[in-house]
């Protein structure tokens, strides 16, 4: 039974300033349009993002500004991933709250020294002190995985160039180890930047394109680094089967901060390298993993797909995982 | 053109309550024993767990484990950042003790990765002063053997505790300090930016939305319409106090000596206040439609700062009527 559907994205790859509002201003705008909704037809509105990244207080209040709280409206924010704020209005809107919902997630990725930032999503007792940089907590996993035989460095090279269009492989692997046995080109380009999702209940959907949730999932392994199976992620496999995902989807957007990380998902979610896969662009902080829903809903509302499905991670070495099902 | 841009740092000791289990772990490195959490189906965890993750029950069986262990995956940093165990190249590594199920995340010194591989037995280095942190692991290194120290020391670290002041080193740690200092680049918006050239040349402007016609002062999104502004509109640099408060109690950094007022000063030609200090008068006599006037900085003293205004006074014209500032409350 689909009862929401996504009507409208939009995102922008670049954020200026600290607080995402000056950002967030023509998001709105550009995602509302494709919805055919004006924003007091709002009824919830949802965001992700983390004061940490910029060092700015409350942003998430701030950024409230480019919504236009007069008269006042319902609004709620989670520190991660906008694709969980996706998941909470996906649940308001079925709790019978909302009929329509906008959800957005906004970083300036750049503005601090990420790898320390992210130190701090750490174990704050006997991790986070030590401040671990996140491309080598990254790192211990790749090894993990190359070690046990899952894949090679050339494979993840693979996936790089992939990204990077017109990459050759060869010149990748010949490029020196950043944090052992990640390169450079492993880790995805951290972007600034903010996006948008707009969600409506059947009734309101109406004649407009639309990408139907058929099913949407979360889960979350353990907090420690040595309590779990670093190469198998779990939540994924979890999130996967409880969304329904199936290894016949049309196309699907994963959000992999690292090449490894793509491989180590596509085995999670038992999905063939053969996949057809929506480009990665960059890592925008905070948004990224709600513009993997938001670009596999476009493949759906443009009709190039008739099932898609989006992954979204936070958290250090893929902790937690969404996983979306959308059809049309 | 690139906007304005200015370093911050953001420093703060977070302290953290330890609880019963991580009380007791910290205390066993503060006495060079590291102690693992048992779980009800056996495994022995290092760090140890809290709470039991299959029966969700208090974890309270703690047993000692060594301090040499064996490497299951490695990375290798050569530019150790802020904070990090080591301030030359070295390993990060997940390390499983002996004797305990799973692996703990820290430092090896290797002195090269060449060093490094997956299997290697390393051993703890413990920091010679210790307090119940997990710092007091200054890093491992590699080696089969017990720690280095302890052979140093002729006595293994576990006859610690037959020791007069055990009892006291044994107690649970309750509180650990972490400062925490991150860094950053913080960036103007383009409307914040010509605020503040503006202010560098004596000059104080807002900007009106296009919707509702307000003025904001400094510049921004208006949060009533959610829409950029647009028309840039000179305000002037004298105003009326709309409400204000008696700042009564000192604080770390306070640059002046309380008593001493901060107004909300709606700038003539704006439609929202600006908070400044009110100086010049006793805090007493400052009252809701006093008129005020900024007292600027030496001109040579300007930047692209709002300090440039050094603080509002009083300007001797007869107070605005409650009506005339009653919408900007």
């Amino acid at each position: 039974m689909n009862e929401v559907a996504v009507i409208g994205f939009a995102r922008s790859d670049r954020s200026v300033t600290t607080s995402g509002v000056e950002t967030l201003v023509p998001v709105f705008e550009q995602a509302l349009g494709q919805a055919g909704l004006g924003r007091r037809e709002i009824d919830f509105w949802c965001s992700g993002s983390s004061d940490y990244l910029a060092g700015r207080a409350f942003s998430f209040v701030s950024a409230v500004d480019a919504i236009g709280a007069v008269p006042p409206i319902c609004e709620s924010h989670v520190e991660m991933d906008a694709a969980w704020a996706l998941y909470e209005a996906y649940v308001k809107i079925l709790a019978g709250e909302a009929e329509t919902a906008l959800v957005y997630g906004f970083g300036k990725g750049t503005a601090g020294e990420l790898d320390r930032v992210l130190a701090l999503q750490l174990d704050p007792y006997t991790v986070a002190p030590l401040w671990p940089d996140a491309t080598g907590v990254a790192a211990l996993q790749a090894r993990l995985a190359l070690d046990a035989g899952m894949f090679s460095e050339r494979d993840m090279a693979l996936v790089a160039a992939q990204r990077e269009e017109a990459s050759c492989v060869e010149a990748l692997l010949d490029r020196p180890y950043t944090s052992m046995p990640l390169r450079e080109h492993d880790a995805a380009r951290v972007a600034d930047g903010a996006s948008a999702v707009v969600l409506a209940a059947a009734d309101r959907v109406r004649g407009r394109r639309a990408a139907w949730i058929s099913g949407i999932a979360h889960r979350v392994d353990p907090q420690g680094l040595g309590e779990r199976d670093l190469t198998a992620v779990p939540s994924a496999t979890g999130a996967a089967r409880a969304a329904g995902l199936g290894a016949d989807v049309d196309v699907v957007a994963l959000h992999a901060p690292f090449t490894h990380q793509e491989l180590l998902l596509l085995r999670a979610l038992g999905l063939p390298r053969s996949t057809r896969r929506c480009p990665f662009p960059a890592h925008a902080m905070f948004s990224a993993g709600l513009s993997r829903i938001g670009a596999a809903a476009g493949e759906v509302m443009s009709g190039r797909a008739a099932t898609a499905a989006a992954h979204a991670t936070s958290g250090p070495a893929l902790q937690q995982n969404l996983v979306v099902v959308l059809e049309a | 053109m690139d906007t304005l841009s200015a370093p911050l740092t953001i420093a703060f000791d977070y302290t953290r309550s330890l609880g019963p289990v991580l009380g007791r772990f910290m205390a066993g490195l503060r006495e060079r024993r590291v102690l693992g959490g048992r779980t009800s189906d056996g495994r022995v965890h290092v760090p140890p767990l809290e709470y039991d993750p299959v029966t969700l029950t208090p974890v309270t069986d703690l047993v000692e484990v060594s301090p040499t262990g064996t490497v299951v995956t490695w990375t290798w940093t050569d530019h150790p950042r802020e904070g990090q165990p080591l301030d030359r190249p070295f390993g990060w590594a997940l390390i499983r003790l002996d004797g305990a199920d799973t692996a703990l995340l820290h430092a090896v010194d290797a002195g090269s990765a060449e060093v490094m591989r997956t299997g290697m037995r390393v051993r703890i280095r413990w920091a010679v002063d210790r307090t119940g942190h997990i710092n007091d692991i200054e890093c491992f290194e590699p080696g089969d053997g017990p720690p280095a120290q302890d052979a140093r020391d002729g006595q293994p670290a576990q006859t610690a505790r037959d020791g007069p002041q055990a009892q006291t080193a044994r107690e649970p740690v309750t509180i650990m300090t972490t400062p925490i200092r991150l860094h950053y680049r913080h960036t103007t918006s383009a409307e914040e930016d010509g605020y503040l050239r503006a202010l560098a040349d004596g000059r104080i402007i807002g900007q009106r939305c296009p919707a509702c016609r307000k003025v904001y002062v400094p510049p921004r999104v208006c949060p009533a319409c959610g829409i950029a502004p647009d028309e840039v509109v000179p305000v002037a640099d004298r105003g009326t106090v709309t409400t204000f408060c008696v700042v009564n109690v000192p604080f770390a950094g306070q640059r002046l000596t309380p008593p001493y007022v901060v107004a909300q000063v709606l700038l003539d030609g704006a439609d929202i206040p600006v908070p400044h200090l009110i100086l010049g008068v006793p805090a007493e006599a400052v009252r809701m439609g006093l008129r005020v006037a900024a007292v600027w900085r030496d001109r040579s003293a300007w930047a692209t700062t709002p300090e440039n205004i050094d603080h509002f006074e009083p300007s001797g014209e007869p107070d605005a009527p409650y009506e005339s500032f009653a919408e900007h409350l």
